[in-house]
């Protein structure tokens, strides 16, 4: 698999290490009244969907930079690729 | 049909016409007492003890393609029982004597084949979690032994011993482990099953469940709705995607994990050896070709097929023990889907939707569990209770914080 950085190009996916499912940026409050439910539901219950998938890589052998790709698990097809700080910005996270 | 040597003889001299297909190919019913979603060796099995040890034969195995298409024909075919947890370890150790007895209970050749499994260690560290390991099977009633380098030097004398990053210091043998015909294990079952009056559906893809009122009455299939009282999920690669349907989400992701064959060679290895260092099992198969096998590729897929960086990986793995392999040319490599748990272990427990029980997160080691899965899964459905040796094996386990973490390194869902 080839994952087309945003900054570096098109890079052999051997360079990066896979984390899992990109929700993993949305991190619990930890003082919510029910965090230990949500916890529970962000470190331990996946989707795992056969198709779309958003996934965190870290690019180890490379600049070390997080990626947000989405790439179908049924094809390996990767359709984009975004930087995860950029990704998290987005989604409200203040860093 | 009863096989033995007798029958082989007479079918010899009477031109092979007595042979018959070994299980039917029935119509579905409009309703059974247990349906089981996966004609996989853990589906097949299931349906085999509930029949044989509970006396329940209202029950079809619903398969979506045909039997032994998953990963219960994909496998690199290692049978051992050497975990170390007490939630594991007796469930392999039930599974190592059923597979030991198995032959003869369902009257067919599965080419068991206690042929050693040796674990190589490569440091004093290392030797010492052995001896660890190996203390805890032993506990569990399993064999285990010691091997120091020098044992090694004269029982396999082609390993690299000497090799500059990983020299061989020792092994932890099970010599009760060892590989079987991973195919026949289905059919084997299969035809056990079938024989006791259960319904092998192929080409019977579940397409949805029915749900009313917090209980499952039913699938929707490929082949038409079918109705049961109880719904036995054993999709092993396929728990995501199956589960969703009921609105189930899982701790488990599917990846893929590839095995490789090389072309036939004399007798050269007596046994399973794996590599300490990194991950690297290999053993020989009766036609003579190495059959082995490493890590997962580490990325979701649900595609059956890997990718190259791993067959170097894997590769390099084999060289490190034992150089010599270099020179096999290697003839097919496949992929299969795993079940990948966030603690490495599996799931035989009920659901919180009543009637509706799950089976899975086996991870890459589920073949050579094929047997007590079966059995523990069987008690589950028909006495509402865990079996003793899978208590542990709970789906809410996270929750409780009673995780079967044989690695001891947190939730990741790339263990084995
Ligand atoms: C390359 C490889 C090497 C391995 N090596 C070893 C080893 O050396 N030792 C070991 O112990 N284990 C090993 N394993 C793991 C082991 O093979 C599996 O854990 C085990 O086979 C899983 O259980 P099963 O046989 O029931 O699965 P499967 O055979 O995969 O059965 C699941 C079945 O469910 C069916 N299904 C899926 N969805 C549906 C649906 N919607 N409706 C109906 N049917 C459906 C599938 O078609 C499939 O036939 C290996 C696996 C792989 C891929």
């Amino acid at each position: 698999m080839i994952i087309n950085h945003p900054l570096l190009g098109p890079r052999d996916a051997a360079e990066f290490v896979h984390l899992g499912d990109a929700s993993l940026i949305d991190r619990p409050n930890w003082q919510a009244e029910d965090a230990a439910a949500q916890f529970l539901d962000y470190a331990y219950m996946r989707d795992n969907p056969a198709g779309e998938l958003r996934e965190l890589w870290y690019h180890e052998q490379g600049d070390r930079s997080w990626l947000v790709v989405t790439r179908n698990t049924l094809t390996h097809e990767i359709s984009s690729v975004e930087l995860a700080r950029d990704v998290a910005l987005a989604r409200g996270r203040d860093r | 049909m009863h096989y033995s040597a007798f029958r082989i003889f007479k079918e010899g001299l009477t031109g092979n016409k007595g042979w018959k297909p070994v299980w039917r190919e029935p119509e579905p019913k409009a309703e059974y007492d247990i349906v089981i979603i996966g004609g996989g060796g853990h589906g097949l099995s299931t349906a085999y003890y509930l029949a044989k040890e509970h006396g329940l034969t209202n029950i079809a195995v619903l398969e979506k393609g045909w039997i032994g298409s998953g990963n219960v024909g994909r496998n690199t075919t290692i049978i051992r029982s050497n975990y170390m947890l007490p939630g594991n370890q007796p469930f392999y150790e039930l599974s190592m004597k059923l597979w030991e007895g198995l032959e003869q209970d369902f009257n067919y050749n599965a080419m068991v084949s206690q042929r050693s499994i040796l674990n190589l260690f490569h440091s004093d560290p290392q030797r010492d979690a052995f001896v660890r390991r190996a203390n805890a099977m032993l506990m569990s009633g399993a064999d285990a032994e010691l091997a120091s380098a020098e044992d090694l030097r004269k029982e396999l004398p082609f390993l690299d011993f000497d090799n500059a990053r990983f020299p061989i210091k020792g092994g932890l043998f099970q010599r009760r482990g060892g590989t079987v015909r991973h195919d026949a294990v289905a059919w084997g079952y299969a035809r056990g099953a079938d024989s006791r009056g259960v319904d092998i559906l192929q080409n019977c893809e579940v397409t949805g469940f029915d749900i009313e009122g917090g209980t499952v009455c039913g699938v929707q299939t490929s082949r038409g709705p079918i109705r049961a009282k109880k719904i036995a999920m054993c999709v092993a690669g396929s728990s995501g995607r199956v589960a969703a349907m009921a609105g189930m989400r899982l701790p488990i992701e599917s990846h893929v994990l590839q095995a490789f064959v090389t072309e036939g060679l004399k007798p050269t290895l007596p046994g399973v050896i794996t590599f300490g260092a990194g991950h690297f099992y290999v053993s020989q198969s009766d036609k003579g070709g190495l059959v082995f096998g490493g890590d997962i590729d580490g990325y979701n897929s649900y595609a059956q097929r890997g990718n190259l960086p791993v067959v170097e990986d894997v590769c390099e793995g084999g060289m490190a023990i034992m150089p010599m392999i270099g020179r096999a040319r290697l003839l097919r490599s496949w992929g299969g889907l795993m079940d990948m748990s966030m603690d490495g272990s599996p799931f035989i427990d009920a659901t919180h939707i009543e009637g509706l029980y799950f089976n899975g997160g086996w991870c890459y080691g589920g073949f050579k569990a094929t047997p007590a899965s079966g059995f523990c899964y069987a008690h589950l459905l028909a006495m509402g209770t865990p079996h003793p040796v899978a208590t542990q094996m709970r789906l809410d386990r996270f929750k409780t914080g009673s995780l079967i973490d044989e690695k001891g390194v947190g939730n990741q869902p790339n263990l084995h």
